[in-house]
């Protein structure tokens, strides 16, 4: 079932870059992609337990701070070792300047 | 930490079972703060610097090659010799390096192919070495976990000075490439290597062997032995100033902790060494961020350097300081040199890397 809540501002995170997000005990990743569309995905590696949100976000990937690890933070794909299970992606809408995501 | 027991430094051991109990395995490592946007800037890709560099290193090894088969035979060749065997034997570690962590190049594919050339260069298992460096990079210097310890305790003086002359490496190396190949990992690789992934390792192994046959097949068919100087053989005539420079990492510093300021060494070095080492020595900036490419290490060393021990000024520094640390760890093995921190730099938690680093400490 479908459970919306708000996750950040828009403006809270800037062009091609990721912020962490916690919420009831989980943490998320909200990315804004180059052409300023928003993304969300479980906030740690599948690799080993490293806060996304501290990596680097380039075009489609998001590069773990850790191993370097990549993913598709918009399908979720690892894109090779050392990250070799995908990760968990949410819908993600902007309503009223607010980036909403779907964690049900 | 002082440590009751002998080390053991197994993978799959009684160091290995004690570190993940203790909660050592796998830890919240210290990093000193830096503002997103500043690290984000840092952490930017770009081709540049690498394709430049990348050009620099083929167009210096073939020419050393050219030089090799031109000169064989008189006193000349030596000079190439010693040209060509550093940038086989040892640039293709730092390459091996960044091209592993991906942060070199921007483009996907140009890491992969600099990484996969000097993988074979080094003799190293590709698939094996990325995981054995992610393991190296989760659990620095963590005896049991760490894959990666270069001199263990007590040190082996004489095998450490062997491997300045590339010998043990091989003899490592070779032997560990054949029994892959034949599809053999052992329970210390298969500790590191995802199952997922181990027969990606044995067809990597398969290729190089593959090379490697090929290169003797020519020099029998030539009744030569060039290819084999130009192939294979660097990896020991050319080892030492990867050995001089990456054995200065981590030796005789402090072990089982999780401040890479205490167990990880930044030795200021000069431009040639620095070019041939692709910057690592700024080795505990590099531990601490390692999305920061090695050309944007110097500027993150200025950044932080205010909570980080005073680099080593030379190599020759570095050696002197460890060398009676080495000595005394042969009857002591409890026994590393203590990093200072300038007056600036957070304090070392002892509490939070379960460390007293008053015990057994030199100053
Ligand atoms: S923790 Fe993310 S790549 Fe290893």
């Amino acid at each position: 079932m479908a459970e919306w809540i708000e996750a950040c501002a828009v403006d809270d995170v800037d062009e091609e870059d990721v912020i962490r997000f916690d919420h009831g005990g989980r943490t998320f990743a909200i990315y804004r992609s180059p052409d300023d569309e928003f993304f969300a995905t479980d906030g740690f590696c599948t690799h080993e337990k490293a806060h996304l949100a501290d990596g680097l976000v380039m075009d489609d990937i998001i590069e773990c701070p850790k191993h370097n690890g990549r993913f598709n933070y918009k399908t979720g794909q690892a894109k090779g070792a050392p990250v070799c299970v995908n990760l968990k992606t949410y819908p993600v809408k902007v309503e009223a300047g607010k980036v909403m995501i779907d964690i049900g | 930490m002082t440590m009751a027991k002998k080390r053991d430094y197994s993978l799959v051991g009684e160091s290995t079972r004690r570190a993940i109990e203790t909660g050592l395995a796998s830890a919240e490592w210290y990093h000193t703060d830096v503002a997103r946007k500043t690290m984000k800037e840092l952490m930017q890709r770009t081709d540049g610097p690498a394709i430049r560099d990348t050009i620099i290193w083929f167009a210096a090894i073939l020419g050393s090659a050219a030089g090799i088969v031109w000169f064989w035979g008189s006193w000349w060749v030596v000079p190439f010799l010693f040209v060509y065997g550093v940038l086989y034997g040892s640039s293709s570690d730092s390459r091996w390096h960044e091209c592993g962590h991906g942060t070199a190049f921007r483009t996907r594919w140009m890491s992969d192919v600099v990484y996969h050339i000097a993988s074979f260069m080094l003799m190293r298992n590709p698939v094996q070495w990325r995981w054995s460096h992610a393991r190296h990079h989760t659990d620095t210097i963590i005896v049991g976990r760490d894959a990666e310890i270069a001199v263990m305790r007590p040190p082996d003086l004489i095998k450490a000075a062997l491997a300045f002359t590339g010998i043990l490496d091989f003899r490592y190396s070779l032997p560990t490439l054949v029994r892959q190949a034949f599809g053999k990992l052992s329970d210390d690789e298969k500790s590191y290597v995802p199952e997922m992934e181990q027969h990606k390792a044995v067809i990597a192994a398969r290729w190089h062997m593959v090379v490697y046959a090929a290169t003797i097949a020519v020099a029998i068919a030539l009744g030569s032995w060039i290819p084999l100087v130009l192939i294979g053989l660097p990896r020991l005539y050319g080892t030492w100033h990867m050995v001089t420079t990456g054995l200065l990492q981590h030796i005789g510093l402090a072990d089982n902790v999780t401040d890479h300021r205490l167990n990880t060494r930044t030795v200021y070095m000069n431009p040639i060494s620095r070019f041939i080492y692709w910057n690592m020595n700024y080795h505990v900036e590099h531990h601490m961020f390692p999305m920061v490419p090695y050309h944007a290490l110097p500027k993150l060393h200025e950044l932080i350097k205010h909570d980080l021990p005073v680099p080593n000024p030379s190599m020759w520094h570095a050696y002197r300081e460890v060398w009676p640390v080495l000595l005394r760890q042969l009857k002591y093995e409890d026994y590393y040199l203590k990093r200072e921190l300038p007056p600036t730099a957070k304090p070392y938690r002892g509490e939070f890397h379960d460390l007293d680093i008053t015990a057994a400490a030199a100053e």
